[in-house]
């Protein structure tokens, strides 16, 4: 039997979070004709939302980053808005009141930050006079270094250990910046904490007041302005590989189709299942995250407007896979509703989340009574280590009075909704800066590619689409 | 059309793409990437915009004729006025 002609793309998108988006906005836009295959029946991937018992939930977004106020050029954010051709007030972007990294037992060393640098490095002045210099050779270092990285490989703990003495200094710095982007244990590539500096302290926070569906939906609108097209639940099960390069793409519907390029935005690991490779085993790190909702905002509680704390109460700072489920010694305290949302604008319900790392052995495969189980008591221990990092309440029991709702998610589930293999939500430990495959017409954008975060997961998408397949011309006019 | 007419076609492009650049002194001799905050992904869409608005192609080995407004209006104008013609 005949079968119908395969429908034939410019390019095909492998998953629609936001690089892969991005990037179809762009080749869309420049007239190719694109589609983008998703799994799962909403967009955002890692960085999705979904509603629980009628509240809305963000996935992954604690903060945008790489925040900057109208005016600073330059800048990542600025590129995605230009080659997006989106105007900023559309992010509906509102800027973060102010964040610390807390140290020690009862959090007692502290490093404020906010979206003005100088106040982090007034603060490292005060606290570590000694290696004032030495910190602010970092920012110039940083500064120069290009915004995507060069592609080094180098050892950020290696560099900063040539500017500052200080275990505890370079620690503090390092939990910030390893807790938002960092897929190696113990350490960054030199490049992706070039990244995540600029990310987080030489730019800033920000969060639209309705989360990130907000950022979502500008961006689905732009694609279909452009005249993209989209799949949703139609995952893609293979990749036909011949004479090196990809020849079609099977469907979850057994549909087959073919693109004279692909980008994949769903991991390189993932993508090499695709392929039919068998999985490597490669160290990966998982997190668990605990939400609760509160019935009035946390500064009403008494936890002041911190916007994010990034604590650790151990005398040197851990990032590795830990042995037991989490380890929660160090983690994330994140209050939504500690943004400057504008005069009189405040998130209806108070949220507390805390993000920790968690080994995904652990949690995989347990039988589901053991794993609801193992959840609610790390709920608990998870959120009792984060309270010794903010203001003790009155009552003792405030807290658990004040919870209206409550949610969590482990590495587990973090596999089952966004597929990336293990949980990994800042995917595997080395980076394809280029997004080179070893097939000539697949490239991969997205947390493999190296870049992070809502503005560098877009910045990826773009980058890779204008390189590979827009190609944009090197060196520049 | 004449030189200047294109030098205001390709400023119009760069208005549109980067509507947070100042371009009331853009300097017609001096590459545009030195006084403007232009990278390589910003010249693919001023190509692109060049296609799409007046039919022109720019192929890839010619992108460096667009580095200055005045090298852009050389190399632009007679592609405009052979277009013109044409029609």
């Amino acid at each position: 039997m005949l079968r119908p002609p395969s429908p034939k793309y410019d390019v095909a998108i492998i998953g629609a979070g936001l690089s892969g988006l991005a990037a179809g906005i762009r080749l869309a836009h420049f007239g190719k004709r694109v589609c983008i295959f998703e799994r799962h029946n909403a967009v955002g991937g890692l960085n999705g939302f979904y509603s629980l018992d009628g509240r809305k939930y963000d996935v992954g977004l604690h903060a945008v980053t790489n925040f900057v106020p109208q005016g600073v050029r330059g800048t990542p954010l600025g590129k995605i808005l230009r080659q997006l051709r989106i105007e900023r007030e559309q992010f509906a972007l509102c800027p973060q009141k102010g964040s610390r990294v807390a140290f020690g037992p009862r959090g007692e060393c502290v490093l404020r930050f906010s979206n003005d640098f100088a106040l982090l490095e007034s603060e490292v002045v005060s606290r570590f006079p000694a290696q004032a210099d030495g910190f602010r050779r970092i920012a110039r270092f940083v500064r120069e270094a290009p915004l995507m990285g060069a592609g080094s490989g180098a050892s950020a703990r290696g560099y900063i250990r040539e500017a500052v003495s200080d275990p505890l200094l370079e620690d503090m710095l390092l939990c910030a910046l390893m807790f938002y982007g960092s897929a190696r244990e113990d350490d960054m590539d030199l490049d992706q904490f070039t990244i995540m500096f600029r990310a987080l302290f030489l730019e800033g926070f920000a969060r639209p007041f309705e989360g990130v569906r907000v950022m979502m939906r500008v961006l689905l609108a732009k694609y279909r302005e452009a005249g993209g097209e989209r799949r949703m639940k139609c995952g893609v099960r293979r990749i036909v590989a011949q004479a090196g390069r990809a020849a079609a793409l099977v469907l979850d519907s057994g549909e087959e189709i073919t693109a004279s390029h692909v980008l994949s935005s769903i991991g390189a690991a993932e993508t090499a299942a695709l392929l039919g490779e068998p999985p490597q085993p490669g160290r990966t790190l998982g997190y668990v995250e605990t939400i609760s909702v509160l019935d009035r905002p946390p500064s009403a509680l008494g936890w002041g407007d911190d916007t994010i704390v990034f604590f650790n109460d151990s005398e040197r700072f851990s990032y590795r896979n830990p042995a037991e489920q989490v380890d929660p010694r160090s983690g994330v305290i994140c209050f939504p509703n500690n943004f400057d949302y504008g005069a009189g604008r405040e998130l209806p319900e108070g949220f507390f989340r805390v993000t920790c790392l968690a080994n995904y052995d652990r949690w995989a495969r347990l039988p589901e009574e053991r794993y609801r189980a193992d959840k609610t008591r790390w709920f608990g221990e998870i959120q009792e280590s984060a309270k010794r990092f903010l203001p003790a309440l009155a009552p003792g029991d405030a807290l658990e009075r004040a919870i209206v709702a409550r949610d969590m998610f482990t590495p587990t589930t973090v596999e089952r909704y966004t597929g990336h293999f293990r949980g990994a939500i800042y995917g595997a430990a080395v980076k394809a800066r280029d997004g080179r495959t070893a097939l000539s017409n697949l490239y991969l954008c997205g947390t493999d590619q190296g870049m992070l975060g809502i503005v560098g997961s877009m910045l990826s998408g773009i980058s890779m689409a204008n390189g590979h397949i827009l190609k944009a011309p090197a060196p520049e006019p | 059309m004449t030189n200047d007419e294109c030098k205001k076609v390709v400023l119009d492009i760069i208005a549109d793409i980067a509507p947070d650049e100042d371009l009331s002194n853009v300097k017609p001799d001096v590459r545009l990437r030195d006084q403007l905050q232009l990278d390589s992904m910003d010249f693919l869409d001023i190509v692109m915009e060049l296609r799409k608005r007046h039919g022109i192609e720019v192929p890839e080995a010619d992108y460096i004729r667009l580095a200055s407004l005045d090298s852009s209006a050389e190399y632009l104008t007679p592609k405009f006025n052979a277009l013109a013609a044409k029609s």
